[in-house]
């Protein structure tokens, strides 16, 4: 047994302190993965190399893909005075080896512990030319020890909004899409969507194009992705913001509320049918125009498939970890398959969480146990399983694990997937990647039954 | 692209190219980072390269930090410790299995807590009022859940400046507990690189653990440790089977495929070998000056290294029975390693390498090009120090600066108990005929002349380094990989041997041998440009009727 010291929960003791295999990380590498989806934009991250290097690995290995980002490289010494000086000289360096148009920087628990003001910093850097004309700065401040990856996502986006996006005296017949932290794919599909019912939009980050990069013989520094400064300044004469996802999305569609007056919609990540279907009118009501046929029947195909193999699918005991917004519209579209979400965590905190999933849950699949913040980890959904097994796992590649050892079906989704690939490529957003989904539970389901089912009973027509 | 005819190629003048790669850099940052770039001569023993000096802020480097390399690097490996780190999630998150440190508890009952990640998660709260409170709850949550025999405590950024007292906390638990516990003060921001946190590893584990077992007999008659092999995709596994097959006992790896156990009783062997200097040379001194132990250093990447690292630990020992077993064991293995690089080596020779990792692979993987009739035009490590690259006699003109002053120098004394005379006598009698120990003569003596050796590379560095040398293959690690591939050229992952492995011993040269055959001759890399690229472009449409 890979985890061989894992006991069921019945017979656990409640922990006080310790968090085993975590259903999270921190918050740089979210300020990060945001950075990426803006054209032009090198990430800067204010701290230990470690905590660059490391970010850098996690993206590189989900992505596949060149992931650049430079940081400020603390000594015991910056550690002691400040990093004023290492960012100054930091972005002074990066804009004349690098020539980005924009440096993205974050802070970590480091230079937050320290109190480094970035606002302060940049300022500094502005009027001294560390940053040269025509040149940005923007930064977030991303404490790793608040939160999680998915708030520090959610910081850098709205850090990028506060500096970029600005009311002029023009409304432009535009929508903010603010995606929240799903892959270029889902990103790609989102706006596949958006042209089909003809909607002019932004999308603020867009990693389409930027970590999905075709090979040329040639590395791009600055891919031709991302969204472009302009696009970004004219988000403040947008006509309305859609917010996917509470977590990733909410913080920057009130600032730009705040900063512009575009009022704004929070939909959930639009992953299955009513996720979807909800964005879709909300897109559809904002704009004030009727839902195109063609999409109409891409939900079709999927009501379709789904009613043809739903008796793979009926109260089919499921276990899911991973971010809040990417679980809530999943659960939602678990239990409308028919299936049993029945173990639930989540590392990021808040507390709409144990809301949300109560009104999925509790009428439909009474006896769920969801949790999140701090210790809801692999280490308890895996007691849980313990305790009463699942027919399916679904989460990031540690799952693995506990799907090797159980000898349960997973299948990954979330961040990070270190170990296949598909997820840059191939959505889970909207009508089509629900059956993206669809098709890979139900071939990890059936592949599992054709494996271990009895000889007399193994069918050829399923 | 990969080019078929290396003799063809253009090769830059090394110097004008040094100009041009620093040209590029503002006045200062030149002045820096020339001393850490040389145009190798092998035979000028004066050349002198910077190394182990801070990284320029916003120059993009590869390293990482004090925490990677001692919870990361040295620790990771053992199976036996539950590993709390002390700190916000993250840290803890990217060093949970990230390392593919290969482990295999004897029997399913044997502890292995390799695949886990344990975590203080840090709040906000924590920051403003202390975290001590909740290592402690920490530390009694994992023995409660787990009794393990050793529990070790990581210090992460944060912790140093709150002040948090993780010694004290562990001192305190290992009294209530009456388990080994020990905590590392490696603190991401200390030192310049993961250097610093070998260090620091090292000094604990030599302090707190090895030695402290003094109940066990004897493992063997002609017993060794092998110091700085982590196992990586399987190297420990190949080299242990041949140990075995010579008739010497290893007592303990540090650290791939380790026990915390194994350690405990480490000071009771005859020899250390070193694979990898950089990352666990103070122990192998430590053990030296404390119990007598002489080491030397060995290298088992390359089957002629291999065999020539083998030979020297059976003459160590001078017994008949394990020279000629080692011999028999020689003479087998290179026999398939020979058919592997019959059929390779004329596919692959003349191309060239360059190679950017680590403290030792960065030269010890050069032995394998060799092997294989590849050169390598350029090389450098990431976090090594100058040792490393111009040899050992360099370390008393080595300057001590604020960074490497602030990683405590253990004071260590001869143990009255467990030294042995008889070792040190075994010492000299081998010294008197030539036998090498404590040597080490660097990567630079054993590179070509002009050949380029830069120390922590930037990406603008090896972004320049491609396109003036167009190299068959680049080594490097994950960060590096895409960004060298989207240039059409194969990078070979160095640091988790992109999956691969083992490359170490005979077993791994035949690896090795045949993944080269992969990198450097699949045809995918001649598609990249569409057939039709070269084609005009057709103007007009067609028009539906």
């Amino acid at each position: 047994m890979l985890l061989r010291h894992t006991k069921k929960a019945s017979e656990s003791i409640e922990r006080k302190g310790l968090t085993i295999n975590p259903a999270k990380t921190c918050q740089p590498v979210g300020a990060m993965y945001a950075a990426l989806g803006v054209h032009g934009c090198l990430p800067h991250s204010h701290g230990s190399q470690g905590c660059c290097s490391y970010h850098r690995t996690a993206l590189t290995r989900h992505y596949k893909e060149p992931v650049m980002a430079a940081t400020s490289s603390f000594t015991e010494g910056s550690s002691v005075f400040g990093g004023q000086a290492n960012l100054l000289q930091g972005l002074s360096n990066i804009y004349s080896i690098y020539e980005p148009d924009i440096v993205a920087i974050h802070s970590t628990c480091l230079s937050e512990t320290i109190g480094d003001d970035l606002g302060q910093i940049v300022g500094k850097a502005r009027v001294e030319g560390q940053i040269p004309e025509g040149k940005h700065a923007v930064y977030a401040a991303t404490p790793s020890y608040v939160g999680s990856h998915v708030t520090g996502f959610s910081n850098m986006v709205k850090g990028i909004i506060d500096y970029f996006a600005y009311k002029t005296e023009e409304v432009k017949k535009q929508l903010n899409i603010l995606p929240g932290w799903v892959e270029p794919s889902d990103m790609r599909e989102i706006k596949r969507m958006l042209k089909m019912m003809k909607v002019k939009y932004v999308m603020l980050p867009d990693t389409s194009d930027v970590l999905d990069e075709p090979m040329t013989g040639k590395f791009k520094m600055f891919p031709e992705g991302g969204t472009t400064i302009p696009q970004m300044a004219s988000m403040g004469d947008s006509i309305k913001t859609i917010a996917l996802g509470e977590w990733c999305s909410k913080d920057s569609a009130i600032h730009l509320e705040n900063k512009c007056k575009v009022p704004f919609h929070i939909a959930d990540m639009p992953i299955g049918i009513k996720a979807t279907d909800r964005f879709v009118q909300v897109v559809a009501k904002a704009f004030r125009i009727s839902v195109p046929d063609s999409l109409t029947k891409e939900r079709g195909r999927l009501v379709d498939a789904i009613v043809d193999m739903q008796q793979y699918l009926f109260g089919k005991r499921v276990a899911l970890f991973g971010d809040p917004d990417q679980c809530i519209s999943l659960t939602e579209f678990l239990v409308d398959m028919g299936m049993k979400p029945v173990y639930i965590v989540s590392g990021t905190p808040g507390k709409a969480f144990e809301k949300r999933m109560a009104s999925i849950l509790d009428k439909k699949v009474p006896e769920a146990k969801y949790m999140n913040g701090e210790r809801a980890d692999l280490f308890l959904l895996h007691q849980w399983i313990k305790d009463e097994g699942v027919d399916l796992i679904i989460g990031n590649t540690y799952g693995k694990y506990i799907a090797r050892d159980e000898n349960i079906p997973f299948l990954r989704f979330g961040f990070p997937i270190l170990d296949r690939i598909g997820h840059s490529y191939f959505p889970t957003v909207g009508y089509m990647g629900g059956l993206r989904l669809l098709e890979k539970m139900l071939s990890l389901i059936m592949d599992h039954e054709d494996a271990t089912v009895a000889e007399e009973k193994f069918e050829l027509v399923m | 692209m990969i080019s078929k005819n290396k003799n063809k190629k253009h090769v830059p003048n090394p110097e004008e190219f040094k100009e041009e790669l620093l040209k590029k850099y503002p006045l200062k940052v030149a002045k820096k980072r020339a001393k850490g770039i040389l145009v190798n001569d092998p035979k000028d023993t004066g050349m002198e390269i910077q190394a182990n000096v801070r990284t320029i802020p916003g120059i993009i480097t590869q390293r990482g930090c004090t925490y990677a390399g001692c919870k990361g690097v040295i620790l990771g490996p053992t199976r036996d410790v539950v590993n709390i780190v002390h700190g916000p999630i993250g840290c803890s998150f990217y060093a949970w299995l990230t390392r593919r440190n290969q482990t295999k508890p004897p029997t399913a009952q044997d502890p292995n807590y390799i695949p886990y990640s344990f975590s203080t998660d840090m709040q906000d709260s924590n920051i403003v009022f202390g975290g001590e409170k909740k290592l402690k709850d920490a530390i009694q949550d994992a023995w409660d859940l787990f009794k393990p025999r050793s529990i070790a405590v990581f210090s992460t950024c944060p912790i140093g400046l709150i002040g948090d007292d993780i010694h004290a906390v562990c001192r305190e638990k290992k009294a209530e507990l009456g388990i080994n516990i020990f905590g590392f003060s490696c603190e991401g921001y200390k030192g310049v690189s993961q250097s610093a946190g070998h260090h620091i590893a090292n000094n604990k584990i030599f302090s707190d653990v090895i030695g402290i077992d003094l109940t066990l007999p004897r493992a063997g008659k002609f017993v060794i440790n092998m110091m700085g092999e982590y196992n990586i995709g399987g190297d420990s596994f190949a080299l242990e089977s041949y140990f075995e097959e010579m008739g010497v006992t290893l007592k303990a790896t540090f650290s791939g495929n380790s026990t915390i156990e194994s350690y405990e009783s480490a000071h009771d062997v005859d020899l250390n070998i070193v694979m990898c200097h950089r990352s666990i040379n103070y122990i192998a001194e430590m053990m030296e000056k404390k119990y007598g132990i002489p080491w030397f250093k060995v290298n088992f990447i390359g089957a002629q290294a291999t065999a020539k690292s083998l030979r020297r630990i059976a003459e160590y020992f001078g017994d008949e029975e394990v020279m000629a077993k080692t011999e028999a064991l020689i003479a087998r293995e290179l026999e398939s390693v020979k058919a592997v690089a019959n059929k390779v080596k004329p596919l692959v020779q003349g191309k060239t390498a360059m190679m950017f990792v680590g403290g030792s692979r960065a030269h010890h993987y050069q032995e394998l090009f060799r092997e294989l009739g590849i050169e390598t035009i350029a090389a450098g490590y990431e976090f090594a120090h100058r040792d490393d690259y111009e040899g050992r006699r360099v370390i008393p003109d080595i300057k001590i600066d604020a960074d490497s002053r602030n990683i405590e120098e253990l004071k260590v004394v001869k143990d009255k108990v467990s030294f042995k005379d008889s070792l040190v006598e075994k010492k000299k009698a081998l010294k008197d005929k030539n036998f090498e120990f404590e040597n080490y003569e660097g990567m630079m003596p054993e590179m070509s002349k002009n050949s380029l050796v830069i120390d922590d590379i930037s990406h603008w560095e090896s972004e320049l380094l491609i396109e003036k040398y167009k190299p068959d293959i680049f080594c490097a690690g994950i960060k590096e990989k895409y960004v060298v591939q989207k240039n059409g050229i194969p990078l070979k992952q160095l640091h988790s041997y992109d999956y691969g492995g083992p490359y170490a011993g005979f077993v791994g040269a035949i690896n090795f041998y045949n993944e080269m055959e992969r990198m450097l001759c699949t045809d995918i890399w001649k598609m990249i440009d569409a057939p039709w690229k070269n084609e005009p472009v057709c103007v007009g449409s067609v028009v539906e009727e």
